[in-house]
């Protein structure tokens, strides 16, 4: 079943003194992200991604197009008490402490008072606030007001989370940490959106991914489907430095490594290469395809498109 | 529903504690007990009228400035700071936070009030050294200038729910002063000939008419207040305070909150 549905979501901001100029910040895009599943949402600064995420909250209005999440109406109430979100920069009233915010959070996410103060406790110490918890928000780090933000965003254990860009701000240590959150929380059956432009995070975690390039959706896929492709270049590596100075008369670049060398080359050339290599009695020990990584597929995602400012009809 | 609006207004009202806006209480309370010295000393006979008349202005004034300078940034800061973000993806209604934010900023102005009240009891006691059945009347206008409280707070929402902090602030100051001299506005309109005379009355019937809950001097002069004035203030404040917080509401509610 799918936990979120988007269908033709769109946003176009209108400006100028008239409002007669406008700019489309998300073009229609479907998406269909399943139940337990980690989805990272990738793109650039100025992708689109918070974009995507403010309509899904409601902060913003769809210019047409619409969402479903848990099979409802994204508009619907109902939806709130099933969602947890996690804003970029995540800001909170720093005249309050953790655990006051959190409590805060807690009554108006409809949790009953006899369970608030035990989950606000259980959710600082899972974020790692549990001695911090007292303080007033000012005097927070900004890795640890991302923390605070995380736990309010699990806080009333929602079924689907939303988290935009939740490594930002962290030491290597805590963006380790959350991510092991990220799964944990799938262990326990949750949905979660989470967006960002740092490849490798979503690499280590993610079910699947989009990428997002001038508020239109490129690329949907599992990470071994997006990196698949091989481009028709093959690695060839082999033991004895005698082949190099044939397969390089082929005007193939080759790096010795020890006693061994690899060498990537276009699919069709691998005959003459192992041609090459018997004909110099070297050892060949491996040819294998050529996986383009996440970020070159990222890369290849982010060719100009349609034009992001668009003059009044 | 009422639950998460006083769960909001509670924040509110905690946000205006923590953040020393009762400190102009001190203020107050030094300016209560100078003029209650220094007036028995050079006004012989009419301590009371000037004790009420500067008791009563203060409140009034430090008030409006709390229901302005924090009205406007009710919504304002909320959305700046983007802690408006975690609320709304709470299953929390936009009309009930602005309920809920209306609701905190009344009940720091009560509770403001409420404390400068008793200063300004303490001081008519403190010259009187008893109180007298005319200090009823006394309650009355500090009732009345709480009703004003209301309005411009309702209508500083209204302002900040579409427009800049600042241009929210000179709105409402600009409707407090308009609204002061309502019945001027309406004297004029009588006078007046063709389009002045419609758009004054427009003006005079639109803005709040705060002309007619401001019983200041009289109550220092130890007039009565009829409770007709009372309860038809109640109303119109009601009214007012009711239709601005839905004007708000139905602007917030389709604003794009970036």
């Amino acid at each position: 079943m799918a936990a979120i549905e988007i269908l033709g979501l769109q946003k176009t901001y209108s400006y100028g003194f008239w409002r007669k100029r406008h700019r489309v910040a998300l073009h229609p895009f479907q998406l269909s992200i399943e139940a337990g599943e980690i989805f990272g949402y990738l793109g650039p600064n100025g992708a689109g991604k918070t974009t995507t995420l403010r309509l899904l909250m409601g902060i913003i209005f769809p210019t047409s197009g619409g969402a479903r999440i848990l099979g409802r109406d994204m508009q619907d109430p109902r939806v709130k008490a099933q969602i947890g979100f996690l804003p970029e920069h995540p800001y909170f009233y720093d005249y309050l402490s953790a655990a006051e915010l959190l409590e805060y959070y807690a009554q108006l996410s409809g949790l009953p008072a006899r369970d608030r103060k035990r989950r606000v406790e259980a959710m600082l110490q899972r974020v790692g606030l549990a001695e911090g918890g007292h303080l007033q928000l000012r005097k927070f780090s900004k890795g640890m007001l991302q923390r605070v933000g995380i736990a309010q965003a699990i806080l009333h254990d929602p079924k689907v989370i939303f988290l935009d860009e939740p490594m930002s701000g962290l030491d290597p240590i805590g963006r380790r940490e959350v991510r092991d959150l990220i799964q944990s929380l799938k262990e326990e059956g949750k949905t979660i959106l989470f967006s960002t432009h740092i490849l490798a995070d979503a690499e280590d975690i993610c079910d699947r991914v989009g990428v997002l390039h001038m508020g239109e959706l490129r690329g949907v896929g599992s990470i071994s489907e997006l990196t698949a492709g091989t481009g028709g270049r093959v690695e060839v590596h082999w033991q004895g430095l005698s082949a190099m100075a044939a397969v390089a008369a082929l005007g193939i670049e080759c790096r010795p490594v020890g006693d061994t060398v690899r060498c990537v080359l276009p699919e069709k050339q691998l005959d003459a290469v192992l041609d090459s290599i018997r004909r110099s009695h070297a050892h060949l020990i491996s040819v294998s395809p050529v996986r383009i990584t996440l970020e070159d597929y990222f890369m290849q995602q982010l060719g100009p498109r349609p034009a992001v400012v668009e003059s009044a009809p | 529903m009422i639950t998460r609006i006083s769960y909001i207004a509670s924040n509110t009202f905690r946000e205006a504690v923590r953040d020393r806006v009762l400190y102009n209480l001190i203020f107050f309370a030094l300016l209560m007990a100078a003029s209650s010295i220094l007036v028995g000393q050079i006004s012989i006979g009419i301590e009371r009228q000037i004790s009420i008349n500067l008791g009563l202005t203060a409140i009034s004034l430090f008030g409006l400035a709390i229901a302005i300078f924090i009205g406007i940034g009710l919504v304002s800061k909320e959305i700046e700071k983007r802690t408006l973000y975690t609320l709304l993806s709470r299953p929390v209604r936009r009309w009930e936070f602005i309920v809920g934010k209306f609701a905190g900023l009344s009940l720091t102005l009560l509770v403001n009030t409420a404390l400068m009240a008793v200063g300004v009891f303490a001081s008519l006691f403190y010259i009187a050294h008893r109180f007298t059945g005319a200090d009823v009347y006394v309650l009355v206008a500090i009732y009345f200038i709480v009703l004003q409280f209301l309005i411009v707070t309702a209508v500083t929402l209204l302002f900040s729910s579409f427009s800049t902090p600042i241009l929210s602030a000179v709105l409402a100051l600009a409707m407090f002063v308009i609204g002061t001299f309502a019945e001027d506005l309406r004297a004029f309109a009588a006078m007046a000939q063709g389009v002045e005379r419609y758009l004054a009355l427009a003006a005079a019937y639109v803005l709040p008419n705060f002309a007619s809950m401001n019983v200041i001097t009289p109550v220092a002069h130890g007039e009565a207040i009829a409770g007709r004035l009372v309860a038809l203030n109640t109303l119109y404040a009601l009214l007012y305070v009711g239709a601005a917080l839905a004007a708000a509401v139905v602007i917030f509610e389709h604003r794009d909150l970036k």
